[in-house]
């Protein structure tokens, strides 16, 4: 069974007396392991498709299955818990903490789901040992790069170990070379642990990175290809 | 699952962050306590002087003066009559069930010499049933008998005011002074009573039998009268009882008709005192009360400055809810801030009220209390308060679409 089922999803927003139609009937399948770019000009729908797939928006109508689980139906406490153990997400802003270390920003998902507090410490350190920032944790977001802090957004996603990760636009902010490590970074968690990623981006050399593409235009699927090289 | 210990650590270490802005928050709470604190010992401090004061002047006591004359159409006013006899005294004790003592008082003031010195006090002609009455024990060598007031003895005994101003520190039982050029010996001395309610030395005074008052010192023109009876009832449920049973006495004592009115006045100076206490009572229950308003004001100072850092941290908001934090996580976060500040308020503010009503009793010699109780209800209002004004912005703060609340600049 597929990791992600979405069917027929639809979401309008009700915007005055015309409804705008956000997403138009949207079915994906994601096996586990994929690695996905979903592209799009702005307005396309991709961003609210994203949200949807992350379980911090519902849909209006259609279904959607998460690892066998219709979380349609959930309530907001709900899908927090499933974005707690199932989701990790990487965004374009980092989204860290201000004024809180490395270690505490990456331990934040385990202070929710109840994990206590010597074996938060110990996978958080490893987690950031994982994306390359061993020695540190001790740091706070504002006194590491750009590339440094998007490598502990990444931490913070795998941390709880989430089969999936949702990155929008994670190389947004980041200059080429810097990109390009943390493409490779997602490659290799991808490689070597299995994990889902689906990437948001409207960088043609970015989503290069991935294996396939998936392409929005008005709310609606317009192309769903395996990337070429691999 | 909602984890209480790293709660309450995010908490603490958000309000670290803006210590400015905590401090100042915080203010509100801490001038609200301790206004609260002190006010209250300030209130409380003047009840307990008014009730040692009222059980200075004897407690459960009733005064009786004689009735007014009225010469050629004018009223002389309570106590120019002498209607009041030592026979009235001993038959008010004895007939009236709810008296427990009765000392009838024939007074004047006097010159007093020992040896160089001489000095004016109050003289008190009376009965030993005087020093039951007034609560007021002989410190030193022995209280007189009814023996002497039966055979009129001139034996005395003095004040601490006047002990000090005759004697200086010399011992005075056994010694010889003179009222009135009449010698009396001292056989003893009062113990110390303090100042009256209305502000006299109560200390300044002689007590001698009343029969030799009247005979020896201040002879009137009607034998066997006194000024006033001084009665102590049996317990101060019966005051009244007592008064009752007195007037009704007296009244047949002096054959006064139906129609006409008392020859005498009875007084209750508890009564008074007690509603001086009251009124007191009022009072720290008004300050209390305007105090706490403060307390509230400083909690509305916490939900200001709570909503503003609901809207402030918006983005993190967003960001703990992404990772998986429920509603009730984010609720009690933000709760506990409140909380925090409101109980490190409420520490602070009883550490400063207690200093204030100090501060006051050393100052202004403002007689000041600091009750438990009012600590206890000041400190878990400060608490309350947090939670009250808390929750509001912490609701808010959990009812915020995560998706807005991430993208929030």
């Amino acid at each position: 069974m597929a990791l992600i089922e979405v069917q027929n999803v639809t979401k309008i927003y009700p915007l005055g007396d015309v409804p705008l139609v956000a997403l138009d009937s949207i079915s994906l399948s994601v096996e586990n392991g994929e690695f996905i770019s979903i592209m799009g000009p702005s307005g396309s729908g991709k961003s609210t498709f994203m949200n949807i797939l992350g379980c911090l928006d519902k849909p209006t109508n259609g279904s959607y299955l998460l690892d066998g689980c219709d979380v349609s139906t959930l309530n907001r406490d709900e899908l927090s818990e499933i974005r707690n153990s199932k989701i990790g997400f990487v965004f374009q802003g980092f989204n860290l903490l201000r004024r809180t270390s490395a270690l505490e920003n990456v331990e934040l998902p385990l202070l929710y789901s109840g994990t206590p507090s010597t074996e938060r410490r110990a996978r958080a350190s490893a987690a950031l040992d994982t994306v390359g920032l061993a020695g540190r944790e001790g740091h706070y977001s504002n006194q590491l790069s750009g590339g440094q802090q998007q490598r502990v957004a990444i931490a913070r996603a795998i941390v709880n170990r989430a089969p999936i990760i949702f990155a929008d636009e994670p190389t947004g902010n980041l200059d080429t070379k810097t990109s390009a490590e943390i493409m490779e970074l997602f490659l290799q968690l991808n490689a070597d642990s299995n994990i889902t990623i689906i990437l948001v981006t409207h960088e043609p050399d970015i989503a290069a990175y991935s294996k396939r593409i998936v392409r929005f235009l008005d709310g609606r699927i317009v192309s769903d290809e395996k990337a070429a090289q691999s | 699952m909602i984890n209480v210990p790293s709660t309450v650590r995010i908490a603490i270490k958000s309000l670290t962050v803006n210590k400015m802005r905590s401090a100042l928050t915080m203010l509100g709470i801490i001038i609200g306590v301790g206004a609260v604190i002190t006010m209250l010992a300030v209130g409380t401090g003047a009840r307990q002087r008014i009730s040692e004061q009222i059980s200075s002047i004897g407690s459960n006591l009733l005064i009786i003066l004689p009735g007014s004359t009225t010469s050629g159409g004018v009223r002389m006013g309570s106590g120019t009559q002498p209607t009041l006899s030592l026979a009235d005294a001993e038959s008010i004790l004895k007939e009236c069930q709810s008296v427990a003592y009765a000392a009838p008082v024939h007074n004047g003031t006097a010159q007093v010499v020992y040896g160089s010195l001489n000095w004016s006090t109050a003289v008190v002609g009376t009965t030993p049933a005087m020093l039951e009455v007034r609560d007021w024990p002989v410190s030193a060598g022995r209280p007189f008998t009814d023996d002497d007031v039966k055979s009129a003895t001139k034996t005395a005994l003095l004040g601490q005011t006047v002990v000090s101003n005759l004697f200086g520190s010399d011992d005075p039982i056994g010694k010889i002074i003179r009222i009135k050029n009449i010698p009396f010996t001292v056989i003893g001395v009062l113990d110390t009573k303090g100042q009256s309610p209305q502000g006299q030395d109560q200390d300044d005074t002689i007590y001698i039998p009343v029969t030799t008052a009247q005979k020896k010192l201040f002879g009137s023109s009607f034998p066997g009268m006194v000024r006033t009876i001084m009665v102590k009832a049996k317990s101060p449920d019966v005051i009244s009882d007592a008064e009752r049973q007195i007037v009704q006495l007296l009244r047949q004592r002096h054959r006064i008709a139906a129609k006409q009115d008392d020859d005498f006045t009875v007084r209750n100076l508890t009564q008074i005192m007690q509603t001086a206490e009251q009124s007191t009572k009022v009072m720290t229950l008004l300050l209390g009360a305007i105090a706490s308003v403060s307390l509230i004001v400083g909690g509305i100072g916490i939900m200001n400055i709570m909503l503003v850092s609901v809207t402030e941290r918006t983005r993190e908001i967003g960001i703990r809810m992404a990772v998986g934090a429920k509603t009730w996580d984010i609720r009690l976060q933000f709760l506990v801030e409140a909380l925090t500040l409101s109980i490190i308020g409420g520490i602070t503010g009883i550490i400063i009220g207690i200093s204030g009503a100090l501060i006051l009793s050393a100052i202004a010699g403002w007689p000041t209390t600091v009750s438990v109780l009012s600590i206890l209800t000041a400190f878990s209002f400060s608490g309350l308060v947090g939670i009250f004004f808390g929750f509001y912005p912490a609701y808010k703060a959990s009812l915020l679409n995560p998706i807005d609340a991430l993208r929030y600049e």
